[in-house]
C-alpha cells in the first residue's frame, strides 16, 4: 500500500431516516379523546373526596376534595395537549420521551380515578389504603420478577416462576403449621423454590431440554402435586397441616407515622422488608459486582465468557437456584402474610404476571419492581372500586390488571431487549 | 517466552483434525500458520488455548510441559488469543469486556472499573490504539473491536498472542494498521502466531511460515518463498493463481438499478441511492468490507428486502415489488452468501437441493407429484458436470465439504437459461482447488452472454474476476472503476473515498504499476 492511505477521509456517518414510529402518538390521542368524552364531558356533577390518612392515625391530614367536572376537564385537556405534542415530535422525526408518557399516565390515572370514584355510590376513597394495598398485592409479583431477572440475565428462561411461588406458599404453610414457627416456614419456602429451580436447571442446562417446556411442565407438576396434597392430607386435618402462624407487620417507630408513604415503607411484615432489600441487593449486585458482570456476560455472550475462564454452566446453575430461592420466598407471602392457610392454586397465575413485569421492566431489577407495583395497583384498584359500587361492571374491572399487562408488554414504552443468549443452552466446543 | 507443541493430535470421533503437529514459537517472532479453510489451523489453536483437550501430544512453555483444562489456564501461562469471531459482549463497554474474567474489586467487593480503565488507557497510549474505555462495543468499528481483543490479551500479560484469521473482517487500510501493530508487539518481545490463508499478508509479516494441510504439517517456508510455491505447498499440487479469461465482449445493458434505496427495520439506509447497470457478457464485481450494504443490495434484487425504493429492471421489466418466485422465473440465478443458511437445505439430499428452484415445474413435477426418476437423473448429470464429490445423490447436502456444497448451489443456479446471474461470496470457505473451478464456471456464464454480478469481500477475488468494479461504502456507491484498477485505489474506495479522488491520489503519489497483482 502507498502512503496515500493515511490521508483517506472519513465520509460522514450512516444516515438514519424515515420509518417513524406512529404507534405511541396514535395510542395517546385515542386515549386522550376517550378521556375527553368520559372523564370531562361525562363527568358526574358532585365532588370527590380522597382521604390521605385514617381517622386514628397519629398525623391527620385533611382530605382532598375536588370537583369531578373541573378535574375531568383539566386532565382531559392536559392529555390532549401531551398527545398533540407527541404527534409534533414524531412528525419532526424525533421519538416521544419516556417522561412525557409518564406524565401522561399520571394524569390519565388521576382523571380515571376522579371519574370512577365520582360516579360511585359513595364518592369517597381512602387513597392511602389504595396505595398500601397495591404494594401488598405487588410483593409476590416483585419476588417473582426478581427470580426472572436472576435466571434470564444468566441466559435461562424461567417460566416456572408460577410453580416456584406455589411451592413456596405450600411449603411455608406446611412447615409453619407443623413447627408453629413462621421462620421455619420462610426457610421451607426458600428450599421449595430452590427444589423446583434445581429440576429446571438440571433439565435445561445439563440435558438441554427446551427451557419453556420444562418450565410449563414444572408449573403443571407443582399445581397438581400441591392440589393433591391439599385435597387429601391438608383438608383431612387442617389443624395440623394447614394453619401456619402469621407474620404480622412490624411498624418502625416514628417513620411509620409519616402520612401515605409511612405505612408503605415502614409498616411491613418481614417478607415485605425482605422484598425491598432483595430489590436493592440484586440491583447493586447485578451492575456493580464481579458476580453481576459475569452473570450478564453469560446471558449475553456465553462463548466470550467461556474464553475468559468463566464457567458458563456453573454460573447459570447458581443463578437459577438463587432465582428459585427468591421466588420461593415470594410464595411464602401468600400463606404467612396475606392469608393464614394454603388454598389450591392460590397463586392464580401471578407467576405469569411476574414474567410480564420482568419484560415490562426490561430485565432490570428496578424496572421489574416498578412494573410489578403498577400491576399491583391495577389489581387493588379493581377490588376497591367494586367495593365502592361503581357504574362500571365488575367483570370489566376484573380485566383491568390484564389489560394493563397486555398494553405494557405490547411495548407501549419503547422496545425492550432481552439478554441475547436467554433461552439458548450453552454447549461447549 | 518460548512455546512448543509436540506431536499434538486432536480427533473428533473418526475425524483426525490435527495429526501429530510439531510447532515451535520463539520469543519475539511472528510465526505464521498457513493453510486452507478446514486444514486444522483453528483446531490446533483451540487446543493451545485450552478450549479443546488434545487427544495426544504435549505443550511446553519455556521447556516445561503444561496442561490446560480451560482458557483460564492458558491465559495464566501467558497465552492470549484474538478469535476470528470476536469474543466480545456487544452490549458491554470496552472496560467491562476487558475486566470480565479478570475483575479488579474494591475492598467492599464492588467492581473497580476505574482501575481497568487506567490499564486500557496505558496500553492504548503505548500502542496508539485510540480506544475509549467507556464506549459500548457494538457501536465501535470492527477494526477497533479487534484492538479491544488485543487489549484483553495484553491486560492479562500475554507473551504469546494467537491471531486467528484477523484480517478477514478488515478493510485493506485496517489490515495495514494491524500488521503495523503486530510489528510493534514483536519489537516489545511478544511472540505472535498468525493464522491466515492470505499469502500476501503472511509473506509480509512472518519470520517463519508453517504450512498445514489436512491436519498435518507439510512443511515450513521462509517469507521470501514465492506465492506460487506457498500456494502449491498449501494445496498439495500446482495451482494456477491467475485465472485465464478472455477480455469481456460486452453487449447491451439489460440489467439496470436506478436510485435504489433499502431501509433496515431501524430506519438505517443500508443501501443508499445506488444506480448501476450491467451489460450482457460482463462481470460487475461489487467490492466492499462486509456489512456495507452488499447483502441488502443482492437481496433487494431478488425481492427479499422489505423497504425498497427506486427501480430495478431486467430487460425492461420492473423487478421491485414482485415476489421472489416471479423474479426467479424471470431468469435470475442467485447464489446467496451463506450456503448453510440460505443456499442449501442441509438435511435434504443433494438431488433434492439441485431442484429447489424448479421443484414445481416440468420436468421435475407433474401436477401435484414429483418425478423421482427425473430428479435422480438430473442429479447424476449435475454431479458429473460440476465434479461434486459426494458418496451418492442421496447423501444429505449438509455432510458435504464446503467446496462441494458450493458446487451444488452453483450447479442448481446455473443449470437453466439465465438473464442475470448474481453470486454473493461465491468462494467463501471453499478450498483453492474448487475456487479455480467455480471461477471458471462464472466466467463461462459471462461468455455465454449473461450479465453477471459478483459480490465479494475478498479483494483478490474481485480483482481476478471483475470486468468492472463497483465499490460500496456504508450503503453508498463510491464509484465504478475498470477491472484492472490497482489494488490501492480499490482499497481507498473501500475505506470511503470516492473513485475520482482515489484515482487522483494514486496519480499524485505515483504508486508503482503492478502493485495490484498478487
Amino acid at each position: 500500500m502507498s502512503t496515500a492511505t493515511s490521508t483517506a477521509p472519513e465520509t460522514g456517518g450512516t444516515t438514519v431516516t424515515e420509518v417513524r414510529n406512529w404507534k405511541t402518538p396514535v395510542i395517546l390521542i385515542v386515549l386522550a379523546i376517550a378521556a375527553l368524552l368520559v372523564f370531562a364531558i361525562g363527568a358526574p356533577s358532585n365532588d370527590v373526596t380522597f382521604r390521605l390518612t385514617g381517622e386514628n392515625d397519629p398525623i391527620v391530614l385533611p382530605p382532598i376534595v375536588v370537583s369531578a367536572t373541573v378535574t375531568g376537564w383539566v386532565c382531559a385537556l392536559v392529555l390532549l395537549a401531551a398527545a398533540a405534542w407527541s404527534f409534533v415530535l414524531v412528525r419532526a422525526g424525533r421519538t416521544v420521551p419516556v417522561w412525557l408518557v409518564a406524565v401522561y399516565s399520571v394524569f390519565f390515572v388521576a382523571g380515571f380515578l376522579t371519574w370512577v370514584v365520582g360516579s360511585a355510590e359513595t364518592p369517597n376513597v381512602a387513597l392511602y389504603g389504595l396505595l398500601a394495598g397495591s404494594v401488598t398485592l405487588a410483593v409476590p409479583l416483585i419476588f417473582g420478577s426478581l427470580s426472572g431477572v436472576l435466571c434470564e440475565r444468566s441466559g435461562v428462561v424461567n417460566i416456572a416462576i408460577e410453580g416456584q411461588l406455589l411451592s413456596g406458599a405450600f411449603a411455608a404453610a406446611v412447615a409453619g403449621s407443623l413447627t408453629g414457627s413462621a421462620f421455619v416456614g420462610l426457610l421451607a419456602a426458600v428450599f421449595a423454590g430452590m427444589l423446583v429451580s434445581a429440576v429446571l436447571a438440571v433439565f435445561s442446562i445439563k440435558y438441554i431440554v427446551n427451557q419453556v417446556i420444562v418450565g410449563v411442565v414444572l408449573n403443571v407438576l407443582v399445581s397438581g402435586l400441591t392440589g393433591f396434597l391439599f385435597s387429601t392430607v391438608m383438608s383431612a386435618d387442617a389443624e395440623t397441616w394447614n394453619s401456619p402462624p402469621r407474620l404480622s407487620p412490624i411498624a418502625i417507630p416514628f417513620l411509620s407515622d409519616i402520612p401515605v408513604i409511612g405505612p408503605i415503607l415502614f409498616e411491613q411484615s418481614i417478607v415485605g422488608y425482605l422484598m425491598y432489600l432483595s430489590v436493592a441487593v440484586i440491583y447493586v449486585a447485578l451492575y456493580h459486582t464481579k458476580w453481576g458482570l459475569r452473570t450478564r456476560a453469560v446471558g449475553e455472550h456465553p462463548k466470550a465468557a467461556d474464553t475468559l475462564g468463566v464457567k458458563v454452566n456453573r454460573m447459570r446453575f447458581t443463578n437459577v437456584l438463587l432465582g428459585g430461592a427468591v421466588a420461593g420466598l415470594g410464595g411464602s407471602f401468600f400463606t404467612l402474610v396475606l392469608v393464614s392457610s394454603f388454598g389450591r392454586d392460590m397463586t392464580a397465575g401471578q407467576g405469569y404476571i411476574a414474567l410480564a413485569a420482568l419484560i415490562f421492566g426490561r430485565w432490570n431489577p428496578l424496572g421489574a419492581f416498578f412494573a410489578a407495583l403498577l400491576f399491583g395497583f391495577a389489581t387493588n384498584l379493581q377490588s376497591v372500586l367494586s367495593f365502592l359500587g361503581t357504574p362500571v361492571p365488575n367483570q370489566f374491572l376484573a380485566m383491568l390488571p390484564y389489560l394493563v399487562t397486555i398494553f405494557a408488554v405490547a411495548g407501549l414504552v419503547g422496545k425492550s431487549r432481552a439478554p441475547a443468549a436467554s433461552g439458548i443452552p450453552y454447549i461447549k466446543g | 517466552m518460548k512455546l512448543e507443541l509436540q506431536g499434538i493430535t486432536k480427533r473428533f470421533g473418526s475425524l483426525v483434525a490435527n495429526d501429530h503437529i510439531d510447532l515451535v514459537v520463539e520469543p519475539g517472532q511472528v510465526h505464521s500458520l498457513l493453510g486452507e479453510n478446514g486444514a486444522g489451523k483453528s483446531t490446533l489453536m483451540n487446543v493451545l488455548y485450552g478450549l479443546y483437550e488434545p487427544s495426544e501430544g504435549r505443550i511446553l512453555v519455556d521447556g516445561q510441559p503444561v496442561s490446560f483444562s480451560g482458557p483460564g489456564d492458558a491465559m495464566a501461562a501467558g497465552i492470549g488469543m484474538v478469535h476470528q469471531h470476536f469474543m466480545l459482549v456487544p452490549v458491554f463497554t470496552v472496560a467491562e469486556n476487558v475486566a470480565l474474567g479478570n475483575e479488579a474489586t474494591k475492598a467492599t467487593g464492588m467492581l473497580n472499573l476505574s482501575q481497568t480503565r487506567a490499564k486500557i488507557k496505558a496500553i492504548s497510549d503505548q500502542y496508539g490504539f485510540d480506544v475509549d474505555p467507556d464506549a459500548i462495543v457494538e457501536d465501535l468499528p470492527v477494526g477497533v473491536q479487534q484492538r479491544v481483543e488485543i487489549i484483553k490479551a495484553l491486560v492479562r500479560d500475554a507473551e504469546v498472542l494467537i491471531l486467528d484469521e484477523p484480517t478477514a473482517v478488515l478493510t485493506p487500510k485496517e489490515t495495514d494498521e494491524l500488521l503495523a501493530i503486530m510489528g510493534q508487539l514483536k519489537s516489545d518481545g511478544k511472540s505472535i502466531v498468525f493464522i491466515s490463508h492470505k499469502l500476501r499478508e503472511v509473506k509480509q509479516v512472518s519470520d517463519l511460515i508453517t504450512v498445514i494441510r489436512r491436519g498435518k504439517v507439510v512443511g515450513t517456508a521462509d517469507p521470501d518463498s514465492s506465492t506460487t510455491e506457498l500456494a502449491s505447498l498449501m494445496v498439495g499440487r500446482a495451482v494456477s493463481l491467475t485465472l485465464d479469461k478472455a477480455p469481456a465482449q460486452p453487449g447491451e445493458a439489460t440489467f439496470r438499478i436506478t436510485d435504489l434505496t433499502v431501509l433496515a427495520p431501524n430506519g438505517q439506509r443500508v443501501v443508499d441511492g445506488i444506480s448501476l447497470e450491467i451489460r450482457r457478457g460482463e462481470i460487475l464485481a461489487v467490492a466492499g468490507v462486509q456489512g456495507n450494504g452488499q447483502t441488502e443490495l443482492t437481496e433487494a434484487v431478488l425481492g427479499l428486502q422489505g423497504h425498497v425504493s427506486g427501480s430495478i429492471t431486467l430487460e425492461g421489466h420492473e423487478l421491485v415489488g414482485r415476489s421472489v418466485k416471479e423474479i426467479i422465473r424471470a431468469g435470475v440465478g442467485f447464489v446467496p452468501e451463506d450456503r448453510n443458511v440460505e443456499g442449501l437445505v442441509g438435511p435434504f439430499s443433494v438431488a433434492e437441493n439441485l431442484i429447489l428452484n424448479r421443484y414445481d415445474q416440468e420436468p421435475f413435477a407433474k401436477g401435484l407429484g414429483l418425478k423421482p426418476a427425473v430428479i435422480q437423473q438430473n442429479a447424476r448429470e449435475k454431479i458429473a458436470e460440476f465434479d461434486v464429490r459426494t458418496q451418492s445423490a442421496q447423501a444429505a447436502a449438509g455432510t458435504l465439504s464446503g467446496g462441494n456444497q458450493q458446487k451444488v448451489v452453483m450447479a442448481r443456479e446455473l443449470s437453466r437459461p439465465l438473464k442475470l446471474f448474481i453470486a454473493s461470496q461465491p468462494t467463501r470457505g471453499v478450498d483453492v482447488g474448487s475456487i479455480e473451478f467455480l471461477h471458471k464456471r462464472i466466467v463461462a456464464e459471462r461468455d455465454g452472454g449473461t450479465p453477471v454480478m459478483i459480490v465479494s469481500t475478498e479483494l483478490d477475488e474481485v480483482l481476478e474476476l471483475a470486468d468492472r468494479i463497483a465499490v460500496l461504502y456504508r450503503g453508498r456507491l463510491m464509484g465504478i472503476v475498470p477491472g484492472n484498477t490497482s489494488r490501492d485505489v480499490v482499497g481507498l474506495m473501500m475505506a470511503g473515498m470516492p473513485a475520482e479522488e482515489a484515482l487522483g491520489q494514486e496519480q499524485e503519489f505515483g504508486t508503482e504499476p503492478g502493485s495490484g497483482e498478487l
